[in-house]
């Protein structure tokens, strides 16, 4: 569904991203991981259509998608949410998915149920009449999730949704992801909560100093020396199976 | 808009349609007011509320905050002016030309500023400059003479746009604004409205959740332009002279601003009620200056009432005077 081959982008002679590849298959979850500053958001971007890309191409089912417009790529099925909430403060949680809605539609009435149906898909149903403002963490973290959605999209590239959340509300969010993906949407993910992680995708990419140094199902990913060593340091790996043995 | 706002608003429209007759019943009756100034006021609060709501649907729907909104105002009103007296065009041909016009000058600025990726205090700066370089032109070129300005032959016959009777201007005043609020409450209710409302609240969201962030603002900056045209023509239509400074000079922006601010940015009766509130100081403060001799000297004292207001809007009710109406919840003082 998904496929990025090579691609860099730097940032004044900073490679964020190096020659990173990667696929998404149809129906899946898949985790891309690394420690901070790895270029996991600017893949994204590039991705999107954010940042242009410096080299490389970005497929989405087999259209060749590089460096087009976000709303274009949107338009193709492919969303991305924000690490850092960025609500439409002033509107109401409604309005904030409508617009959204509008994507697919032009109809008010049509809009404005696909805005309610979605609310109430990530938990949301209680709070549609409160300003996009007056939300809490978790509570703008379901609105980036929902607004993504109500663009209807078959691709969703999620950045960082569970941080800043307790164990609770990531317990909540990581069930309202999987009913996403039950609900036929394919997700891509970054993430930090390795419990999320483990829990729900079934591949994972490691990205480190912008390039991707391992490719694996989570058990795997969190055997490897390699991604060991990128996490703790230069020799990590040693001393932890030094432990172990 | 609720089933009280519509019915206020209905009350309101009868209300300003039987406004000129019951102020000249009132006058006939003997009571001191002179019906013909009173009419005059009301036509300018209709005006004003006219070319307000030409920068709110721009600046408060969208966020596109303009100083230079005049830019549109007089390309109108020479658009109108030229085409009257170079071309002998009939004024009812020439005003929708004269709007056109103006959204042909929005559409150019826009997609100038906004290809170049200018937001904020960057697109409020070139919108000033854009207005200013208009007013230098027009001083300059020989087809709108200059400092010489132009004038349109009066010939006071319908036919003409030119009225012996102020009622006349003020029914064609009270209908653009009519008009102009049935544009804002469309866009209260429609996806173009919404895109606008999201594009002014979080562009890079909006751009994400695949809004056309560009040509949104491009479209809506084009169809400010064509109302502010369309009030600059109206204008120069009533005193039918024209010259640089009236079409673009940098008062006019300020007002345009203004009546959307004071009254309320973003909202569908900011603009009249802030035309209302300025229309209404302009005329009491030219009224104490010419009985009371100790402001005599003080020109323009609406100026500095203007000033006082503004400062008190800003630091106490930022939604503007439209917010003492509404049920709007307070703002949270936090943000992300």
């Amino acid at each position: 569904m998904l496929e990025v081959r090579n691609l860099s982008k730097a940032f004044s002679g900073l490679k964020a991203v190096d020659g990173a590849s990667l696929d998404v298959r149809a129906g899946e979850i898949v985790a891309l991981i690394g420690p901070n500053g790895a270029g996991k958001t600017t893949l994204f971007a590039a991705i999107a259509g954010f940042q242009r890309p410096d080299a490389g191409t970005v497929r989405f089912d087999g259209a060749d998608i590089t460096g087009l417009a976000p709303h274009r790529i949107c338009a193709a099925g492919m969303v991305r949410t924000f690490q850092i909430t960025q609500p439409f403060a002033k509107i109401s949680v409604r309005e904030n998915i409508m617009v959204c809605a509008y994507a697919r539609t032009a109809d008010r009435t049509a809009a404005s149920g696909r805005a309610e149906a979605i609310a109430r898909q990530v938990g949301m149903g209680r709070q549609l009449d409160q300003l996009g403002a007056d939300l809490t963490v978790a509570g703008r973290k379901r609105l980036e999730l929902a607004r993504a959605l109500a663009t209807g999209p078959r691709l969703l590239l999620l950045d960082e949704v569970m941080a800043g959340l307790n164990p609770t509300e990531i317990t909540e969010i990581v069930d309202v992801i999987r009913t996403i993906r039950t609900s036929g949407v394919t997700i891509l993910l970054i993430e930090h909560v390795m419990q999320a992680v483990t829990s729900l995708a079934e591949r994972v990419y490691v990205l480190n100093q912008g390039r991707v140094i391992a490719e694996g199902t989570p058990a795997a990913i969190a055997a490897d020396p390699g991604v060991v060593e990128a996490y703790l340091g230069h020799g990590a790996a040693a001393r932890l199976g030094g432990q172990h043995a | 808009m609720s089933r009280r706002g519509l019915g206020f608003a209905m009350g309101g429209l009868v209300l300003a349609i039987l406004y000129p007759l019951l102020v000249r019943a009132a006058g006939a009756a003997g009571l001191p007011i002179a019906p013909n100034y009173l009419i005059n006021v009301g036509m300018l609060v209709c005006f004003t509320a006219f070319i307000g709501q030409s920068w709110n649907i721009a600046g408060g729907f969208a966020g596109l905050m303009s100083f230079g909104h005049v830019v549109f105002f007089g390309t109108g009103a020479y658009g109108m002016a030229i085409l009257q007296a170079t071309y002998g065009w009939n004024p009812w041909l020439a005003w929708p030309v004269a709007a056109a016009l103006g959204g042909g000058v929005g559409w150019l600025i826009g997609a100038l500023a906004f290809r170049a990726g200018l937001r904020g205090s960057y697109f409020a700066l070139i919108t000033l400059a854009f207005a200013e370089v208009f007013r230098i032109l027009a001083n300059s070129v020989p087809f709108t003479r200059g400092g010489l300005g132009l004038l349109i032959k009066a010939d006071t016959r319908p036919a003409n746009l030119q009225f012996r009777d102020p009622i006349w201007l003020y029914y064609l005043a009270l209908l653009l604004c009519v008009a102009a609020l049935l544009i804002a409450w469309q866009l209260t209710r429609t996806r173009f409205g919404a895109r606008l409302v999201a594009i002014r609240e979080n562009e890079d969201a909006a751009r994400a959740l695949g809004i056309d962030v560009y040509t949104e603002k491009v479209k809506v900056l084009a169809l400010s332009g064509a109302m502010g045209a369309a009030g600059g023509a109206f204008y120069i239509q009533k005193y039918l002279y024209v010259d640089p400074w009236i079409a673009f000079g940098v008062d006019k922006s300020v007002e345009m601003l203004l009546v959307s601010m004071v009254g309320g940015a973003g909202t569908i009766f900011g603009p009249l009620i802030g035309a209302g509130a300025l229309t209404a100081i302009n005329e009491v403060t030219r009224m104490l200056a010419s009985v009371v001799p100790a402001l005599k000297n003080v020109q323009p004292l609406s100026l500095i009432v203007y000033g006082a207001m503004l400062v008190l809007i800003v630091a106490r009710l930022p939604d503007g005077l439209a917010s003492l109406f509404g049920r709007r919840r307070r703002r949270e003082v936090e943000r992300a």
